[in-house]
């Protein structure tokens, strides 16, 4: 071992995951400086964020697994009061709620989630031996489908969606017995018109809008049909950087956060995307790797279920601009502009790095 | 112990995550590849489509309508203009409320029933995303009140176009006509896509009849749209081709003159250049003002127009069909010469009334007492009946027909513009398929002082009179004479090409006939004397009456406690000056009683008028 890269274990760094993170963003920033109409105050604020949520990343990856394993059922519990909270108020303020206003800053509770979810069932879990019986599979479950509940009532589907997934993924991990699998699926196929029930009209919109986009041309299907026709036109190399019709003459509607896939597409074409699905599945291959390295259940679970969860991500995002899932609003990860799924995401990375950096040292 | 267990726990652990998280990574390349061929599908495969789409999407084709072309008199006043005229449009796609905002519109700008009305009427025509029109002919003051609030009312807006304007109302109404808004009939006689950017298209006259010059070539541009349909940018354009300048033949003053001749009368004048045909005054009296047509005529002014006893729209110098009276006479005098029935000095012995062998039907002259011995030149001077129903009887009815054919009588004269009557010359066959009657001999009589079956439409008779001013040559009447194309700065002067003779046995015969003619103004016994007095030229004319209900030949006169809609149309042919003429008139005037007080004087102020003016 070198003395550099012994530095860089005791700064807790992880390089490969590092390398691709900065790549992503500045990718990121590129694609932002043409969705944005060359506004170069977006790309200042999505500079800054990038660089605060980098220095969260830091911040997190100094601190010990077990310190987090600890934490974890406080942070689950400091999150659902806070939800709590968003919903108390949405409902006097009427209307979607989901920002807390705390005077210095805002927060998003459903945000915390996707890292506390995770989090929690993995301590769950990783208290007793796996894998988990399934009195502690039902409690795993009320600790994923409570959060999920209050946040698909804000309402936040996409974020919903997204917090279920990871706890599921944790569960998933964890060995739950593939006939336990079997029958929450059936559970679940019971539940889709209880699901149908609770949904807001234009969630079902969406939904009727995804299975047949043409029945609302310039309605509800108008993002899907615009949003085809952008990725459809980039062809293989795309229409040049800062040259996608689609997006400069605003067809696409959220073309600089949900549909920002779309403006890449069109501009960077086939060879584009598979450069970034390239670097996308750069990280995935070392979250993959870190988690099966993982010293502890603990670890290895969160890691897993946070890469697994960044995965559902992408996937959900590109299935959404290519038509193949209903439109559900989840930013590109580290791509789309805003800094609040950016901070949670980097702040996950952290705890990845984490697992791994901590891990060797504890070793020597 | 308790450490072992934990032990086997953990590697077990390990063992079930290790495949739970293969299970993960395949799922995981699966969805990846799914992903990969839905964009494989979209931006390899369907490449085109797409690309298509977006091309469609961002690129618009709007028409850009030519400037229509200027109508102008022969003299250049303008009859026809394009005006700029500021309107209030509304894009219905771009308002929500469409009641709500013309409500809040009529605050600001004086919109009324009628307006409304003629909106929601287009509304339900035009497509969605084009600007209906809500209000024409703005004024300044309103165009500024409504700049003051505009951010008040996303979707509507001023638009400046240029519309079409007639400077002289209804004096030119029926020559000119009118350009109205395009409706479906318009679109099956025209090139649809020519046409994408106007809104107007000729209805009537001039307008109509040259609607292909005038529109010109509509150009197109391509522009850039965003989503909300604004332009911005213009990515290529073709110019519109504007139509083309029409000068007509007509002479202002003398329209007007004519115009203000008939002013309050039911008739109309027609006055012919015979050297070219070109028509010096068209004129169908009442007329009517075009430019209420122009924006589409609210349906109460025009059902009052329609419905009017006076007939404004119709326009009678072209469509209106009249008995000739006496002014067939000439005609028939010329045909007497040229069928070898009389020669100018052959006499004959006029009682005032004319029976057929084995009938005991009496037919009258007009005068009392008869002319006394009359040869032809008195015959057409007095007007002699008696004289006329001889000839006649002796020409018979196909000879009669024959000659005047060649007139152009019982044709149409081909004068370019629309809606001209064919006039009637009635042959036994005629009245055999229409009436299922035989023809009967004193019909042939009738006909011989213009008071039969026989019609004449004023332009066929001022046609007619101008080919026997000059001695049978024979021009087209026409309005237009010279298109211009303001583009290329060239003119072309349409050459009259329809000359043609109307061939008689002896030149002679002509100048005999237009010499009575010449006596009808300025012979001691002419009828038309009193009007011809003190000409300072020579003219040559023929008075007519044409009768419209058998009065009782002792209880005859002047006709004046007849209710006026039975009393007779006074006509007058004419031209001048009589050796050579310049113009050549038809003045019929409905219900005017006696041609020799009533037209003959009107046509006497029209010599007067253009002879001095081209002297000068």
């Amino acid at each position: 071992m070198n003395t550099q890269q012994d530095l860089l274990q005791r700064l807790h760094i992880d390089v490969p995951l590092l390398f691709s993170l900065i790549v992503l963003c500045g990718i990121g920033l590129v694609v932002l400086y043409s969705a944005a109409d060359q506004d170069t105050e977006v790309i200042v604020r999505q500079g800054i964020r990038i660089g605060l949520a980098f220095g969260l990343m830091f911040l997190v990856a100094q601190i010990p697994p077990y310190h987090i394993a600890r934490w974890a059922p406080w942070f689950y519990v400091l999150g659902l009061v806070l939800l709590a909270l968003v919903l108390a108020v949405g409902d006097i303020g009427k209307g979607a709620q989901r920002w807390l206003d705390l005077g210095l800053f805002q927060i998003q509770p459903s945000e915390i989630m996707k890292i506390a979810v995770p989090m929690a069932v993995a301590w769950h879990l990783a208290d007793k031996s796996l894998p988990p019986r399934l009195l502690r599979v039902i409690v795993a479950c009320l600790l994923i489908f409570i959060p999920v509940i209050m946040i698909a009532r804000q309402p936040d589907l996409g974020t919903a969606v997204l917090v279920g997934a990871a706890g599921i993924a944790v569960l998933f991990l964890a060995g739950i017995q593939w006939r336990m699998i079997a029958a929450f699926g059936l559970l679940a196929a019971f539940c889709i018109p209880l699901v149908w029930y609770l949904m807001h009209d234009y969630q079902r919109l969406r939904v009727l809008n995804f299975l047949d986009p043409q029945q609302d041309p310039l309605g509800a299907g108008w993002s899907i049909i615009q949003s085809n026709i952008a990725v459809g036109s980039g062809g293989l190399y795309g229409k040049g950087w800062l040259n996608g019709t689609q997006s400069h003459l605003e067809f696409l509607p959220e073309r600089s956060t949900d549909f920002v896939f779309a403006v890449y597409c069109e501009e960077f074409g086939f060879m584009g995307v598979l450069l970034l699905l390239s670097l996308y599945i750069l990280v995935i291959a070392r979250g993959v790797h870190i988690a099966m390295h993982a010293q502890n259940t603990f670890g290895r679970l969160l890691a897993g279920g946070f890469i697994l969860t960044f995965f559902a991500y992408i996937f959900v995002n590109m299935g959404v601009v290519t038509g193949q899932l209903p439109v559900v609003g989840i930013p590109l990860p580290l791509i789309s502009f805003g800094g609040t799924s950016l901070v949670t995401l980097m702040a996950g990375f952290g705890i990845l790095m984490a697992i791994h950096t901590h891990r060797r040292l504890l070793s020597n | 112990m308790q450490r072992q267990l934990v032990f086997k726990d953990l590697s077990r652990e390990n063992r079930i995550f290790r495949s739970r998280m293969t299970v993960a990574v395949v799922i995981m390349v699966i969805s990846v590849s799914l992903i990969i061929v839905r964009l494989v599908d979209l931006q390899l495969i369907k490449h085109a489509h797409f690309i298509t789409l977006s091309h469609e999407n961002r690129v618009k084709v709007l028409p850009i309508p030519p400037i229509r072309g200027l109508i102008y008199s022969r003299d250049g006043v303008l009859l026809a203009d394009n005006q700029p005229a500021f309107s209030l449009e509304m894009v219905p796609e771009q308002v929500e409320d469409v009641d709500g905002t013309i409500a809040e519109l009529a605050r600001i700008i004086d919109i009324n029933a009628v307006d409304i009305q003629r909106f929601y009427k287009l509304l339900n025509e035009q497509r969605r995303f084009d600007a209906v029109p809500l209000r024409f002919r703005l004024s300044d003051e309103e165009v500024a009140r409504f700049s003051v609030n505009r951010h008040r009312f996303p979707g509507v807006d001023i638009a400046a176009r240029l519309t079409r304007y007639y400077p002289l109302g209804s004096q030119t109404a029926h020559a000119v006509g009118y350009v109205g808004r395009i409706d479906e009939n318009d679109l099956e006689r025209v090139d649809v896509s020519n046409y994408s950017g106007s809104t107007h298209i000729g209805k009537l006259g001039i307008e109509r009849a040259y609607e292909d010059v005038l529109h010109g070539r509509v150009g197109y541009q391509q522009v850039e749209v965003n989503v909300r349909g604004r332009i911005l940018r213009v990515l290529d354009r073709t110019p519109a081709l504007p139509g083309q300048d029409l000068f007509l033949s007509l002479d202002v003053s003398l329209q007007k003159l004519a115009t203000e001749a008939l002013t309050g009368w039911r008739g109309a004048i027609v006055a012919i250049d015979p050297q070219t045909g070109g028509v010096l005054a068209m004129v169908s009296s009442p007329g009517y003002d075009p430019n209420v047509f122009v924006y589409g005529i609210e349906p109460e002014s025009f059902d009052e127009l329609r419905r009017s006893p006076d007939g404004p729209l119709f326009n009678r110098a072209v469509q209106g069909h009249y008995p000739p009276g006496s002014t067939i006479k000439p005609f028939l005098g010329l045909a007497a010469l040229e069928y070898g029935l009389r020669t100018p000095d052959q006499g004959m012995w006029c009682p005032g009334w004319f029976k057929l062998k084995g009938s005991r039907h009496i037919f009258h002259d007009w005068k009392r007492g008869g002319h006394g011995d009359t040869d032809l030149s008195r015959a057409i001077t007095e007007s002699c009946d008696v004289y006329f129903y001889r000839l006649a009887h002796e020409m018979g009815i196909d000879r009669i027909n024959l000659f005047l054919t060649r007139f152009g009588w019982g044709r149409k004269t081909g004068i370019d513009i629309t809606g001209e009557g064919d006039g009637l010359i009635p042959s036994p066959e005629w009245k055999r398929k229409n009436w299922h009657l035989p023809w009967y001999p004193g019909e042939t009589l009738i006909n011989g002082i213009g008071q039969g079956f026989t019609l004449v439409t004023p332009i066929q008779l001022a046609s007619a009179t101008a080919a026997l001013s000059s001695r049978g040559r024979q021009m087209h009447p026409r309005l237009v004479v010279r298109i211009e194309d303001p583009m290329a700065d060239r003119s072309a002067v349409l050459s009259n090409e329809s000359e043609s003779w109307i061939v008689v046995n002896e030149e002679a015969y002509w100048d005999q006939i237009i010499s009575a003619m010449v006596d009808v103004v300025h012979g001691p016994t002419g009828t038309a004397r009193a009007s011809g007095r003190n000409a300072p030229y020579r003219y040559a004319g023929k008075t007519g009456t044409s009768q419209l209900v058998t009065i009782d030949h002792d209880k005859r006169n002047d006709g004046d406690d007849l209710p006026e809609n039975l009393r007779d149309h006074s006509l007058f042919i004419g031209f001048a000056p009589a050796d050579v003429p310049s113009i050549a008139v038809a003045v019929v005037v409905e219900n005017g009683g006696s041609g020799s007080k009533m037209a003959a004087p009107i046509a006497r102020k029209l010599f007067d008028h253009y002879l001095s003016k081209s002297r000068i």
